[in-house]
């Protein structure tokens, strides 16, 4: 048994962490204070976990165990962290946070197999936090799964929701039963877990690529919530607050994400959309789509006065984003001014186009987002598009019979003159037909987009 | 040790709190600050350190050892990416300033 003098050290620690993870995610939320506040809210974590390492009074063996599995998880998070792709974010943030779940449930494993635990109200904080970080655990596996490309399917077939349903009444069953049984034992512990994680494998299968981040960010808040209640069957106000804090931020971001997909989340859960191709043909696009030559949209840039480019995520697979920027200054120092625009959910995820700017260069003041943006495109001589789709289709304005209609877009099409980056005549992401492309205005300029902005630079030289 | 109350009010004002700190969030940095809130329930580390150090029965160490690896991998992990993704986001003026120290 620790002191209590070690005791009080480590609850200080927790509550250092706390107070600097609070102080983190609110500098966080300002890119000028944002790298301060990761490592403000990272030196919180390695006191907590150092104060728990000295204090926790483990015998030899457990405290070799602790040392190693931190070492085994961390090294390979560092390593994984360290070389993975930008434009692949999404979905190690998705492991990352189904690992965070999968430990929460792990402990309420601990709690629940190891039996003996009397107070009903934490016996049943521990099952309902086991519950909420498995379906966490295994789902966030599926959803980096899917967009790493390891599954490609959606498995959808008729009557899934009701058998989803019933196995969420199953794992309720069993968590009543470990409830009120008190000491359920070993089978129907394993029962309930196995449950749970069916549960979650079950939800996101039929999800599509497109909805993803919205998922991701779903299970990141419920992976919080997960850590918060375990936090209090432990009695460890730190997983509380942390737990919480990350619940509710996250269950916000969820809802500002589907905000700007125009998704409510029920929608996102349970009406498989996401990748849709059979569902898109409404409304057919009017007009025929008018190529244009490299040469020719680069002598237009050259001589505008305002240019905005639009990217979407076709930029981001075409890693077209460093030609972009030097497309950009180029014109900058032709005089032109030229701003980006982004769709809230341009690439993967909200803000994931910003990263992949920023990767390249691009400073966030000539960022804007949608807001911004939107009533400067009638004063654009050109907007350039590149890569993007669905966010540009004035179908989501005034055609009803679209699926995305309703969903707030860049006005693209109140430009003077749009030119469009795309590999083929196909669809885009979501398989919508866009009205953009026929337009007047607008000229198509077929190609991989890092290959059609190296001749645009060409083109920009030449003209001057 | 924490009262079932205060432990109810703790989880009231936490809530908030996570509220009120992203409610101003731009959206560019959502992906970032996604990924930072992930790191911040890396915290369930202590937590994992703590039911592996108490087990007594085989399966206790095994499912408490998958915890603290997966909690690691959680905090370490969400912690590298948040940076990275982070440091990149400069000013024209920062990184003007920065691109003539490196010329110098």
């Amino acid at each position: 048994m620790p002191s209590v003098s070690t005791e009080t050290l480590t609850q200080l620690s927790y509550f250092v962490a706390a107070a600097l993870f609070i102080l983190g995610l609110k500098r966080m939320s300002s890119p000028v204070t944002a790298v301060s506040g990761v490592r403000w809210a990272g030196a919180g974590m390695l006191l907590a976990t150092l104060a728990t390492l000295a204090f926790m009074g483990a015998s030899q063996f457990n405290l070799i165990l602790v040392v190693a599995a931190i070492a085994i998880g961390g090294i390979i998070a560092w390593v994984s962290g360290k070389r993975v792709a930008m434009t692949d974010m999404p979905q190690m943030i998705a492991l990352y946070n189904g690992m965070g779940g999968g430990a929460a449930a792990a402990i309420a494993a601990v709690e629940l197999y190891r039996g003996g635990e009397q107070n009903l109200v934490h016996l049943t904080i521990a099952t309902i936090g086991g519950l909420i970080g498995s379906v966490s655990f295994s789902g966030s596996l599926i959803a980096f799964a899917k967009l790493q490309g390891l599954i490609t399917k959606s498995v959808r077939f008729s009557g899934q929701k009701i058998v989803n349903a019933l196995i969420l009444l199953a794992a309720v069953v069993f968590g009543v039963m470990i409830v009120i049984g008190q000491d359920a034992g070993l089978p129907v512990v394993s029962l309930f877990f196995a449950c749970a994680l069916l549960l979650g494998i079950a939800m996101t299968l039929p999800i599509g690529g497109a909805d993803m981040p919205v998922v991701i960010s779903l299970y990141n808040a419920l992976t919080g919530l997960a850590v918060g209640f375990e936090g209090f069957v432990l009695d460890n106000a730190a997983m509380i607050i942390a737990g919480t804090v990350v619940g509710a931020a996250g269950t916000l971001l969820t809802q500002l994400m589907a905000k700007a997909m125009n998704r409510s989340l029920g929608n996102v859960l349970f009406a498989n959309f996401g990748e849709t191709s059979q569902a898109a043909a409404a409304g057919g696009a009017g007009g025929t789509q008018k190529p244009i030559e490299a040469s020719d949209a680069g002598v237009m840039m050259a001589y505008s006065q305002k240019v905005i480019i639009v990217p979407g995520y076709g930029l981001a697979v075409a890693q077209a984003q460093h030609k972009v920027w030097e497309l950009a200054q180029l014109l900058i120092d032709h005089g032109v001014q030229v701003r980006f625009a982004i769709h809230p959910v341009a690439g993967r995820m909200p803000g994931h186009m910003n990263v992949l700017l920023a990767e390249a260069g691009v400073p966030y003041d000539l960022i804007s987002d949608i807001e911004e943006i939107n009533s400067e495109f009638e004063t654009a001589d050109v907007a350039l598009i590149i890569g993007a789709n669905d966010v540009v289709n004035p179908d989501a304005r005034t055609n009803k019979g679209s699926p995305i209609y309703g969903m707030p877009i860049l006005n693209a099409d109140k430009a003077k003159n749009v030119i469009v980056i795309k590999r083929g005549q196909g669809h885009g992401f979501s398989g919508i037909d866009n009205a953009l492309f026929g337009l007047d205005q607008t000229r198509m300029l077929y190609g991989d987009a890092q290959a059609a902005v190296s001749q645009l630079i060409q083109a920009v030289k030449a003209a001057g | 040790m924490i009262d079932g109350v205060i432990a109810l009010y703790i989880f009231m004002l936490a809530a908030f709190t996570g509220y009120e700190v992203i409610s101003r969030v731009p959206v560019i940095l959502h992906t970032p600050l996604m990924s930072g809130s992930n790191f911040v329930h890396g915290i369930v580390l202590v937590g994992a350190m703590v039911a592996l150090a108490s087990a007594e029965s085989t399966l206790v160490r095994v499912i408490g050892f998958i915890g603290v690896v997966l909690a690691a991998g959680n905090a370490v992990g969400g912690y590298v990416v948040t940076e990275r993704m982070l440091k990149m986001f400069v000013t024209a003026g920062k990184r003007q300033a920065a691109g003539k120290k490196k010329e110098e």
